[in-house]
């Protein structure tokens, strides 16, 4: 099966840092910055962006819709 | 040829929507004014025009109803009678708030609380100083007949239209119930969903077209500093309506020296006073209003500068009295008659409470 | 390969819906209520009926949808959204209308319109946020908070004996014959959200097909109301309100499950 390469690309000015999407991840891909946002959320960024498999688990929970999801086939 | 029937009024008023291409009547049960929806009930004019008739689970729900229609530009109607006027008051401040034109009637019956079923002119202050909250105004209309019953519900939707505001039809217990000959008008026909959007859509909720911003109906706003400039454009609407959408009927004031002011019903029970009044040699005229909201302020204060007194004479504790004070500014005597409680007064004491506080007082 | 040549619009899958609009939501961190918009704003643009549909938010943390779904949108007086719908959707049979409400809207003030608006089938579709608490005026107790839920109007929880049970309105219109299709759904996890959109578009295909009311409810956390964190506010949701509030269908095709 051809293996398939994820990355997300996400509205950090939007984010509040909920978390509620990190532990859908199935590959732990994601986790919250150390930096904030203007409103001082720390946002959500690709710790291991090299794992996503694009499986759009953290976009579709996010309440804020702020999770785009890109995939590519390798 | 014309349409003349003999009908009671809240009959009439019924047919009259039907035939001033009303969307939508939304209504409930009230005691003195049953007939209006019973009438739409038995007509069934979504045969005759489309038009939607609907019993609603309350007032509430059904003044609610009249906002959802009203918000997707149709014309939306509803009656009742003070109680549920009463509970109308939150949806007729939110129709005010969110500019939707609406045509709300109350057949107005003797209260406070349940009070009677008999007719009262007591609703005066709840209908012409807001009784829902905040800054508004509604149109009112005054029917003194089972004529006017029927031709000011087109004027009303036109107003309504006009300043996309609630207009009220202020009748009371004996306009609804009496029967009257009247002429009906022909059938105007009912707005298409196309022309609809012509003409309203730029504010209606009928569904957001691709090439427009949407829509939204809303009273409301956060931002203290729009919602002034929001209650600054309202205000202005309602001078607009008092400079230009003023009515009201003047008999036999010319060489009157006393005059009486009133509305509806008791306009009507004055006439009668004012020609004993005349056949006793008293010069007496009669203001009738024809809209409350706007008051006739100048045209009062101009037959204050010649007359000697006014009577007003309303079926309440006196509640239009203080607006006519207010007009006249003390230039002549003014006071109030009128039983109340759901007691009619008859001309004869109309006439004699004229010579009393206003003749010889 | 670089993330750079992964992130290019070929490439893209998924993103916001155009009918979301892209004013930042005002809901707290992690609730509920941004993820029942997105997925109902998703419906309705992949079922093509943006120019036909009508949504009536009332009064509550939701007052505010108007600023987020980029529809036709009229706010109703609290309580009052079933009334609002039915006359929009009376003035116009083949448009979609739709309320969205919380459960103090939906299940106090609201109650009658709520029933009445059930009973005469009315054809739009109920969405119905429950988080078992009041939270856009600071966390006030709701018809659905839980026996023994803190709130701050029930500070040493919510007593049976003096303030009732929690209210199952779902289960009580679900008897009504007017009432088609009746669901409980929640959007805590994806495999949730996926579900709860799935049933909202199932809901927008009853109102198509016009064979009475659809009414979905949407089990959800209220973060600042319940003073716990995103991600524990779901745990404890799972915990404590799907036991009295359980997901799944309640009721399909017009039959009680």
């Amino acid at each position: 099966m051809a293996k398939v390469r994820g990355a997300i690309v996400v509205d950090t000015e939007k984010c509040k840092g909920c978390s509620v999407c990190i532990p859908t991840c199935p590959t732990d891909v994601i986790q919250l910055a150390k930096d904030v946002n203007r409103k001082g959320y720390h946002f959500l960024y690709m710790e291991n962006p090299e794992e996503c498999i694009a499986c759009k688990n953290c976009a579709i929970v996010c309440p804020d819709g702020v999770i785009s999801v890109y995939r590519v086939k390798v | 040829m014309a349409d003349i029937k003999l009908m009671k009024g809240n009959e009439a008023i019924a047919e009259a929507a039907i035939r001033a291409g009303c969307d939508a009547y939304f209504g409930y049960p009230i005691t003195p004014q049953s007939e209006v929806i019973e009438y739409l009930m038995m007509e069934r004019p979504e045969d005759r025009t489309g038009m939607v008739v609907l019993q609603a689970e309350s007032e509430i729900a059904a003044i609610n109803m009249v906002y959802g229609a009203a918000g997707a530009g149709k014309k939306a109607m509803t009656s009742s009678s003070s109680p549920g006027i009463s509970l109308k008051q939150e949806g007729i401040s939110y129709i005010a708030g969110s500019e939707l034109p609406a045509v709300i009637v109350n057949v107005v019956r003797g209260g406070p609380g349940l009070g009677t079923i008999q007719p009262s002119q007591a609703d005066y202050f709840q209908t012409t100083k807001g009784g829902g909250h905040g800054d508004y105004r509604m149109y009112v209309l005054a029917p003194a007949s089972v004529q006017e019953m029927v031709d000011f519900v087109d004027d009303a939707f036109e107003i309504a239209f006009k300043y996309r505001n609630p207009v009220m039809i202020l009748s009371d217990g004996i306009i609804g119930q009496m029967m009257e000959k009247v002429e009906l008008p022909p059938q105007k026909p009912r707005l298409s969903d196309k022309e609809i959007e012509e003409l309203y859509g730029d504010w209606a909720t009928i569904g957001k077209r691709k090439d427009r911003e949407r829509n939204i109906i809303t009273s409301l706003d956060l931002d203290p500093y729009k919602q002034e400039a929001h209650n600054h454009k309202l205000q202005e609407k309602y001078r607009l309506m008092q400079e230009n959408e003023l009515r009201y009927e003047m008999i036999d004031c010319d060489d009157a020296d006393y005059i009486i002011v009133a509305y509806g019903s008791s306009a009507r029970i004055s006439q009668k006073a004012m020609n004993l009044a005349r056949e006793k040699g008293y010069k007496v005229g009669i203001f009738r209003l024809i809209t409350l909201f706007p008051f006739p302020t100048k045209p009062l204060n101009e037959l204050a500068g010649r007359v000697k007194g006014f009577l007003a004479v309303e079926m309440s504790s006196g509640q239009m009295i203080e607006d006519v004070k207010l007009a006249i500014e003390g230039k002549a005597k003014a006071e109030h008659f009128g039983r109340y409680g759901g007691v009619v007064h008859s001309p004869e004491e109309v006439l004699e409470a004229l010579e009393n506080q206003i003749i010889k007082g | 390969m670089e993330i750079k040549d992964i992130i290019k619009p070929e490439n893209l899958i998924y993103t916001k819906t155009k009918n979301m609009t892209d004013k930042p939501l005002s809901y707290c961190p992690g609730c509920g209520h941004g993820t029942a918009h997105n997925i109902t704003m998703e419906v309705v643009e992949e079922m093509g009926i943006t120019e036909d549909t009508i949504g009536v938010a009332p009064v509550g943390c939701s007052v505010l949808a108007y600023e987020f779904m980029n529809i036709d949108m009229t706010q109703a007086a609290h309580g009052r959204a079933p009334a609002v719908a039915t006359g929009i959707k009376r003035v116009y049979p083949d448009k979609f209308v739709f309320t969205y409400q919380g459960d103090g809207d939906l299940a106090a003030i609201g109650g009658n319109e709520t029933l009445h608006a059930c009973n005469r089938g009315e054809n739009i579709v109920i969405i119905f946020v429950n988080n078992g608490i009041y939270g856009m005026t600071g966390g006030q107790m709701a018809p659905t908070t839980l026996d023994g839920m803190k709130t701050s109007t029930s500070p040493y929880g919510r007593e049976i004996e003096t303030m009732g049970a929690p209210l199952k309105m779902t289960e009580l219109i679900a008897q009504l014959p007017g009432v088609y299709y009746v669901t409980r759904q929640a959007v805590h996890t994806p495999q949730a959200v996926r579900k709860a959109k799935k049933a909202i578009r199932k809901a927008f295909e009853v109102q198509r097909d016009k064979k009475g009311l659809a009414f979905v409810e949407i089990v959800s956390n209220c973060n600042s109301g319940w003073k716990m964190e995103p991600v524990k506010a779901n745990e404890w949701m799972v915990e404590h309100m799907f036991p009295y509030f359980p997901i799944g269908d309640i009721k399909v095709n017009g039959k009680l499950k």
